[in-house]
């Protein structure tokens, strides 16, 4: 063979087997099973979570708490019938998506926005989503302002590299007022400069604001303004390729919404099981029915609600005492975004 | 007056020790001008700084106390303490890592020691890793505790330790090969020093985090600890390779000569002519890159790994205990104070205790 003998065909040929090999482990790696028969197989959930008070945070024992975090232990209810069968991962806002792709997670609940290229781009699956978030722009009271709209001229801290300092700039430019922006890396930066007075304002995620706003030495000296500059839908975000573990993830989320429609919480839930409504009765399992014809434990509904409680426990225990108010995650009876689809 | 003047009387009295300092602090009119603002500078910071650590400190109690004081809140430290050394350890189970600790230090202190240095102290760190490594994970005394669940200092002191430990040797083989007289061995190990000396930590870690579980078949099975450190001590070995290459390059090539002419072969020479002689040169610029390595390893956070300034900074993040990051982060500072201190304290020493044997 004459083409062997030309010089350097060999590292050719090596180099095409390398790359033929790499595609080949790339590949076995694309079609692993699906994610549900891989939690099953490993008997407990891995979570990928962050850390922002509130919604996902260690506490003194090192055990995870937090909105988000109740939702992981939920999950871990549908599946295994227990609230530990979870592992919680801290992964970082770079991190988190390339990690959920690569595998290493079930499931993110590190409050992923919902976006069109999250879902095309990344082939990423989104559950119902469990909170609406949006940026917000916190400011001193004493500078008068009450909309968005009369901070003309005014001085703002952005956080560096964010979609947020993207949102403020069309703002303005929308509104056509001026602003200066001042980029602030550090996130303990950002106090420090509203209280000195550096800066006018900042500008963040409201879900960060909140914590930020517990944080100042005189929190009531500050005001959240009403307006919202995004929108923030921040849903459990899976890999594509287990249907049914969608499907699980979505009606985790929805029994939590519906238990509140219903007035269901963990403390009266054992009043409901003598409910003579047949819609109650297939939720909690009393008529096991439904649930046989899903293939899930009768119990899984009553199982999350009794042990996690309603989407409003949830709300209340761990972004109450942070001072979140209900707002747009309301359900949708009392003028909310919250709406589950029915139970039969 | 000058200093030395003073000094060279010969008359040392307390009086002298004055004087000296006299002329020191206010010897010349510039002397006496960086006096007065450094005492001004240290006045202006030191009193408020006292006052907030100590005088108005909450050393006990809750949030509730700290958020009544204007001073720290090292009540917030107590709570978490065992926290930022343990992280996520079940608490049950916490004299796991710290008999871990313990074993690491007592390691590293053994091998801080000259007189320890012979083949047995390779047995211990090979028999001490093995033995940290079963007993943080519990594969012989259950119940098992999985690695997601390893943090704070004790996973600070494991990962440096090891895999500086684990570096050292290859970055032996790394330097050895970068003078070998074999072309393709010499060219495989600059392109690997270079590689991973052009690369940034974080992105070795990204590799050991996203990529590698891709690359290998059932990567996902490989522990995300077990691919980090990997991948950390391959990054390491390249730079300790260019320290131990500095102390090859500093032994006059007669050595070499006087050993081949003696009739050693290679790795004779090697083990018996060269490297003990190169090794004991770089050993103050290996404990440099010792510490500098130890302060790297918080970079571990950014794969979701909860090492002690990770664990630190994440703990006032709990709702209980909202935003006590000045306490956290300084008692970290401490922690790795206390490390890097006693490191370079122990470098010095070195230094000296070699130069006194080589006098010998």
């Amino acid at each position: 063979m004459t083409i062997a003998k030309r010089p350097g065909a060999r590292w050719r040929t090596a180099l095409a087997t390398t790359l033929v090999v790499a595609a080949g482990l790339f590949s076995t790696a694309t079609f692993a099973g699906p994610t549900l028969d891989k939690i099953k197989q490993r008997g407990s959930i891995k979570v990928g979570v962050g850390t922002t008070p509130g919604f996902f945070s260690p506490d003194s024992n090192g055990r995870w708490q937090g909105f988000f975090v109740d939702y992981g232990r939920a999950l871990s209810i549908t599946v295994f019938g227990d609230p530990d069968k979870v592992e919680f991962t801290n992964s970082s806002p770079q991190q988190r998506l390339p990690a959920l792709q690569a595998g290493e997670f079930d499931v993110l609940l590190s409050g992923v926005t919902v976006t069109i290229t999250r879902a095309f781009q990344l082939g990423f699956h989104f559950g119902p989503t469990i909170f609406y978030d949006g940026q917000g722009i916190l400011v001193r009271k004493d500078l008068g302002v009450t909309k968005a709209a009369e901070l003309d001229g005014a001085t703002i801290g952005v956080q560096s590299g964010t979609t947020g300092e993207l949102n403020i700039a069309d703002f303005f430019r929308k509104t056509g007022k001026k602003f200066t922006p001042v980029t602030i890396e550090d996130t303990g930066e950002f106090i420090n400069a509203l209280e000195t007075g550096r800066v006018d304002a900042i500008t963040q995620d409201s879900s960060d604001l909140v914590g930020k706003r517990t944080q100042l030495k005189k929190p009531d000296d500050y005001i959240i303004l009403p307006e919202r500059l995004s929108k923030e839908p921040l849903a459990p975000a899976i890999a594509g390729g287990d249907d049914r573990w969608l499907e699980i993830v979505n009606w985790t989320v929805n029994a939590t919404i519906q238990a509140e429609e219903w007035g269901i919480t963990s403390k009266n839930i054992d009043e409901f099981l003598k409910s003579p409504d047949p819609a109650i009765q297939r939720f909690l399992g009393v008529d096991p029915s439904l649930a046989q014809a899903i293939g899930l434990d009768p119990k899984w509904a009553y199982n999350i609600i009794k042990t996690v409680g309603n989407y409003g426990e949830i709300y209340e225990r761990n972004l109450k005492p942070l001072g979140w108010e209900r707002g747009y995650n309301s359900l949708w009876v009392n003028g909310g975004l919250l709406y589950s689809p029915p139970f039969r | 007056m000058t200093i030395s003047e003073v000094l060279d009387s010969r008359t040392w009295r307390s009086s002298a020790t004055l004087q000296m300092l006299k002329i020191g602090l206010f010897g010349t009119p510039l002397n006496s001008i960086i006096t007065m603002a450094t005492v001004a500078l240290l006045g202006w910071i030191v009193p408020p700084l006292v006052r907030w650590g100590v005088f108005d400190a909450t050393w006990t109690g809750t949030s509730a106390d700290c958020a009544a004081a204007s001073g720290a809140c090292w009540a917030f430290v107590g709570a978490k303490f065992r926290f930022i050394l343990f992280a996520f350890y079940p608490p049950a189970l916490q004299w796991r890592p710290a008999i871990v600790m313990a074993l690491l230090l007592g390691l590293l202190i053994v091998t801080a020691q000259p007189r320890f240095w012979r083949k047995g102290l390779l047995v211990a760190w090979f028999v001490v890793v093995a033995a940290s490594w079963i007993l943080m994970s519990g594969t012989l005394t259950p119940p098992a505790v999985p690695s997601n669940q390893w943090g704070g200092l004790a996973v600070t002191l494991f990962v440096w330790s090891v895999c500086f430990g684990l570096a050292t040797p290859l970055a032996i083989l790394l330097a050895l090969a970068r003078r070998s007289s074999m072309g393709g061995l010499r060219v495989l190990a600059v392109a690997f020093i270079e590689l991973m000396r052009g690369t940034p930590m974080v992105a070795i870690l990204y590799v050991a985090m996203l990529i590698l579980p891709m690359a290998i078949p059932n990567g996902q099975l490989i522990d995300k600890n077990v691919r980090a450190m990997i991948m950390i001590t391959l990054f390491w070995s390249a730079y300790v390779a260019e320290v131990v290459r500095a102390g090859l390059q500093a032994i006059p090539s007669g050595q070499q000569e006087a050993a081949t002419a003696l009739g050693l072969g290679y790795w004779r020479t090697m083990q018996l002519i060269v490297l003990p002689q190169a090794l004991r040169l770089v050993i103050p610029g290996m404990v440099n890159l010792a510490i500098g390595f130890l302060l790297a390893t918080s970079l571990l956070a950014v794969i979701g790994i909860f090492d002690l300034l990770n664990a630190a900074r994440s703990s006032a993040t709990d709702p209980q205990w909202l935003g006590y990051y000045n306490e956290a982060y300084l008692f970290a500072a401490l922690i790795y104070f206390l490390l890097c201190f006693g490191g370079s304290r122990y470098s010095l020493w070195l230094e000296k205790y070699l130069r006194r044997s080589e006098r010998i």
